[in-house]
C-alpha cells in the first residue's frame, strides 16, 4: 500500500498535443480515488502514466517516497483493470489470475490458495477452468478484478471497468468495487466518464477538464460547491440549470423571477456591479411545485407561475420542463466551450429562450402544456462569472 | 438464420456443382495414377488397378531428388520468410515510424510483380554469379515473392491482437520478451501457421521459376521436373506415371490444410476483449 503523488506531472505527445498539463494531485494510502471528466480530457492518459505504459514528459510521479517515472510497468508493484479486462484468451479463468504470480516466481500451492480465494471473493470458483471465451461480460469483468486483486499490490489501476456492462450489471459491479476497495483498504485510481459513478464510489473525486484538474474534493463538496462552471455542469444528473441573472443589492434578477438571496451567500458574492451579467445555477431539485410547499420553505426562496412543455415521470419523481426567456445577452467563448465538454445542450444565456428542468415531487399535479406554479429555494442557488466561468457563490 | 427448403436445396446443387467442377480433374488424375499401362486410354473412370506407377516413379532418380529438392526449397523458404516476416509485421503493426506506408506498398507492389518479367534477367544473373541450379537461386526468388505475402498477413493478423494484453502482461509483472513468449506468441500462431502454409504452397507449386533457372537434379523441384518424366520406352507415354507424382506433390499441401485449417479458423482470439 502506498500513496501517490502526482507533481506537476505533464504528458506532452510528439504531435505537441498537452494530454496532462501540470498535474498536481495527492492520493493518501487506501483512499479511493475517482478521475472523472468527459473523453479526452486526458484521466485516462494520467492513469497509464502511473501504471508506465505511458512516459512522463515533465513533472514527478511518486509511488510512496519513491519516484517512479523511469520505472518500467512490473517494477511498480500495481494492478490494472483495463476497460476491455485484456483477459489472456489463450489461459483458464486460473491461469489469468494467477499469471503475475506465476511470473513473479510464487510456488504453485501459493498460487494456488490466493486464485481460489480471490474466486470465492468474486464467486467465480466454479468457472477457475473455463476460458475467457466462455464467460458471459460481467463474469470477465469479476476475472480482471480478480487478477488485480490476488496480487496484492500497493495499488490498483482502474480504467473504465464497468463501461462496457449493461446498465444493471454496472450498477451491480460497482457495489461490488466498492465492496472490494474497502476490504482490501489498497490504495485505488478509479478513471470514469460516469459521474455517477464518481460519485457513488470515491473517498474524493478528481474532476478533470482539457489535461487539466479543475476540482479534488470530496463528492458532497463537489456537487454543492463547484468551483466553475463546467464542475457545477459535469455533476450531478439531470445537470444543473444554468440562466443569465444579475444581482443587484440583496436580489437576484432571474429570467423568470427576481429572488431575494440569503445573507449568507450573499456576503459570499461580495461586492459586485450591478449591471454585470452573471450566469445563475440552479439544480433542478431545488424547484419545487408551489402546492406542496409548507408554509415555512417558501421563506426561503420565492414562486413564479410558468407553462410546462414537457412531463417525464421517472416514478419516484417528475422532470418539468419549462421555458425561460431573456433578452440578456452573454456571449463568450469560455462559456460555450464549458457547455460542450460538460454535455449541456444549452448555452446558457445565448440570448432568447432556455429549458430548465425541475425535479418535482411525485405527489406534484402539474400537467404537460398547462400553467403551474413552482417554487425557487434561493439559497442553492450558484451564481458564476461568465467570464472565466468561476464560481462567486463556493467557499473558498 | 431460418432457409426454406427451396432456399436449400438451391444451394446444395450449386455446392455440389462448385464441388464436382474442382474435384473432378483430381479424381481423374488419381484414376489414371492407379491405372494399369494398357488401360490408361480407356477412358474410364475404374478399370483395374495397379501401383506400378508408383513403383516407377519412386525408383526413379530424377523423381526422388525432385522430391528431396522440393520440400527442401519450399521449406528453408518458408522458414527463413516466416521469421523475417514476424519481426517485420510485429513492428508494422506495433511501432509509429516514418516510412511505414511506403513498406508496405512497396511489398504490395513486389507481391504484384508478375514472376515472367524477371526470369530471364535472373537466368542471366544467376549464372553468372554461381546461383544458376542451386537451392539458394530458387529459394532467394521464393522469397521475393513470400515475403511480402507473409508480411501482409501476419502485420494483419498482430494488429488483431489487442494491444492491451501486452499491457496487461508487463503490468502483471512481465519482461517485453516474456510477454512477447507467453501471450503474444500463443495468440499469433493461428496467423503464423496461416502465413507459413500460404508460403510454402506457394514455394510448392512454383513452376516457372524452378523451370528456368535449374537444369540438373540438383535442384530441379517436382513441378519442372515433371515435364522430363519419360515412359519406359520411347513408345510409352508417361501419363501414368506423372499423373502418380501429381498425386504424391498435391498430397501432402492437402494433408498440411486438413491439419491446420482448425488452428487457422479456431480464432483463437474470441473473447479476449468485451464480446
Amino acid at each position: 500500500m502506498a500513496k501517490i503523488t502526482f507533481d506537476g506531472v505533464t504528458k506532452q505527445y510528439p504531435d505537441g498535443y498537452e494530454a496532462v498539463k501540470d498535474m498536481n494531485l495527492e492520493i493518501d494510502d487506501g483512499e479511493f480515488m475517482i478521475l472523472v471528466g468527459p473523453s479526452g480530457c486526458g484521466k485516462s492518459t494520467a492513469l497509464r502514466m502511473v501504471a508506465g505504459l505511458e512516459d512522463i514528459t515533465d513533472g514527478e510521479l511518486r509511488i510512496g517516497e519513491e519516484v517512479v517515472n523511469q520505472k518500467a510497468p512490473r517494477d511498480r508493484d500495481i494492478a490494472m483493470v483495463f476497460q476491455n479486462y485484456a483477459l489472456y484468451p489463450h489461459m483458464t479463468v486460473r491461469e489469468n489470475m494467477g499469471f503475475s504470480l506465476q511470473l513473479h516466481g510464487v510456488d504453485k500451492e501459493e498460487i494456488n490458495k490466493r486464485v481460489e480465494e480471490a474466486a470465492k471473493i468474486l464467486d467465480l470458483s466454479e468457472h477457475l477452468d473455463r476460458k475467457p471465451a466462455n464467460l458471459s461480460g460481467g463474469q470477465r469483468q469479476r476475472v480482471a478484478m480478480g487478477r488485480a486483486i490476488v496480487r496484492d499490490p500497493s495499488a490498483y489501476l482502474m480504467d473504465e471497468p464497468l463501461s462496457n456492462l449493461d446498465a444493471k450489471l454496472r450498477v451491480q459491479m460497482r457495489t461490488e468495487v466498492a465492496r472490494i476497495q474497502h476490504r482490501t483498504d489498497t490504495t485505488t485510481i478509479y478513471v470514469t466518464h460516469d459521474q455517477a459513478e464518481a460519485m457513488t464510489l470515491g473517498d474524493r473525486v478528481a474532476v478533470m477538464r482539457a489535461g487539466k484538474l479543475q476540482q479534488v474534493d470530496t463528492p458532497m463538496v463537489l456537487y454543492s460547491q463547484p468551483k466553475n462552471l463546467f464542475v457545477a455542469g459535469f455533476i450531478g444528473s439531470p445537470s444543473m440549470n444554468f440562466m443569465p441573472a444579475t444581482v443587484e443589492g440583496d436580489t437576484i434578477h432571474l429570467p423568470m423571477i427576481d429572488v431575494k438571496v440569503p445573507r449568507d451567500l450573499r456576503q459570499r458574492i461580495g461586492e459586485i456591479d450591478d449591471s454585470k451579467n452573471l450566469i445563475a445555477g440552479i439544480r433542478p431539485e431545488n424547484f419545487e411545485d408551489a402546492a406542496l410547499l409548507g408554509s415555512d420553505a417558501r421563506d426561503r426562496g420565492a414562486t413564479f407561475k410558468t407553462t410546462i412543455d414537457l412531463i417525464e415521470s421517472m416514478g419516484s419523481e417528475i422532470y418539468a420542463h419549462f421555458t425561460v426567456q431573456s433578452d440578456q445577452r452573454l456571449e463568450s467563448d469560455e462559456l460555450r466551450e464549458l457547455a460542450e465538454d460538460a454535455g449541456i445542450t444549452e448555452v446558457p444565456g445565448g440570448g432568447g429562450e432556455g429549458d430548465v428542468v425541475a425535479r418535482l415531487s411525485a405527489e406534484s399535479q402539474v400537467a404537460q402544456g398547462q400553467e403551474a406554479e413552482l417554487f425557487v429555494d434561493a439559497s442553492h442557488i450558484q451564481i458564476f462569472d461568465p467570464e472565466d466561468g468561476s464560481s462567486l457563490t463556493a467557499e473558498r | 438464420m431460418m432457409h426454406s427448403a427451396r432456399e436449400r436445396a438451391g444451394w446444395s446443387i450449386a455446392i455440389l456443382v462448385v464441388l464436382l467442377y474442382a474435384l473432378i480433374p483430381v479424381a481423374w488424375m488419381a484414376s489414371l495414377s492407379f491405372k494399369p499401362a494398357d488401360k490408361l486410354t480407356d477412358r474410364k473412370f475404374f478399370s483395374g488397378f495397379s501401383t506400378d506407377n508408383y513403383k516407377t516413379i519412386f525408383e526413379d532418380d530424377t523423381f526422388l531428388a525432385a522430391l528431396v529438392n522440393s520440400i527442401g526449397i519450399a521449406l528453408i523458404a518458408t522458414i527463413i520468410s516466416i521469421a523475417l516476416a514476424a519481426m517485420a509485421a510485429y513492428a508494422l503493426a506495433r511501432l509509429n515510424f516514418a516510412g511505414k506506408a511506403v513498406i508496405l506498398s512497396g511489398a504490395l507492389a513486389v507481391a504484384m510483380f508478375p514472376p515472367i518479367s524477371i526470369v530471364g534477367s535472373l537466368f542471366d544473373m544467376w549464372r553468372e554469379i554461381g546461383l544458376y541450379d542451386t537451392w539458394p537461386g530458387l529459394i532467394i526468388p521464393y522469397m521475393t515473392f513470400t515475403l511480402p505475402l507473409a508480411i501482409y498477413t501476419l502485420s494483419a493478423f498482430f494488429r488483431e491482437i489487442p494491444w492491451e494484453l501486452e499491457q496487461a502482461a508487463q503490468v502483471d509483472g512481465a519482461t517485453p520478451f516474456q510477454a512477447f513468449r507467453k501471450v503474444i506468441v500463443p495468440l499469433a500462431a493461428p496467423g503464423v501457421f496461416t502465413a507459413a502454409i500460404l508460403v510454402f504452397i506457394f514455394a510448392w507449386n512454383d513452376f516457372i521459376f524452378a523451370n528456368t533457372l535449374t537444369s540438373t537434379n540438383e535442384a530441379r523441384t517436382v513441378p519442372a521436373a515433371l515435364a522430363f518424366f519419360t515412359g519406359g520406352s520411347q513408345f510409352e507415354q508417361p501419363i501414368g506415371a506423372i499423373s502418380a507424382a501429381a498425386v504424391v506433390v498435391t498430397v501432402p499441401i492437402i494433408v498440411m490444410v486438413l491439419i491446420f485449417q482448425r488452428r487457422i479458423v479456431a480464432g483463437l482470439t474470441a473473447g479476449a476483449v468485451k464480446g
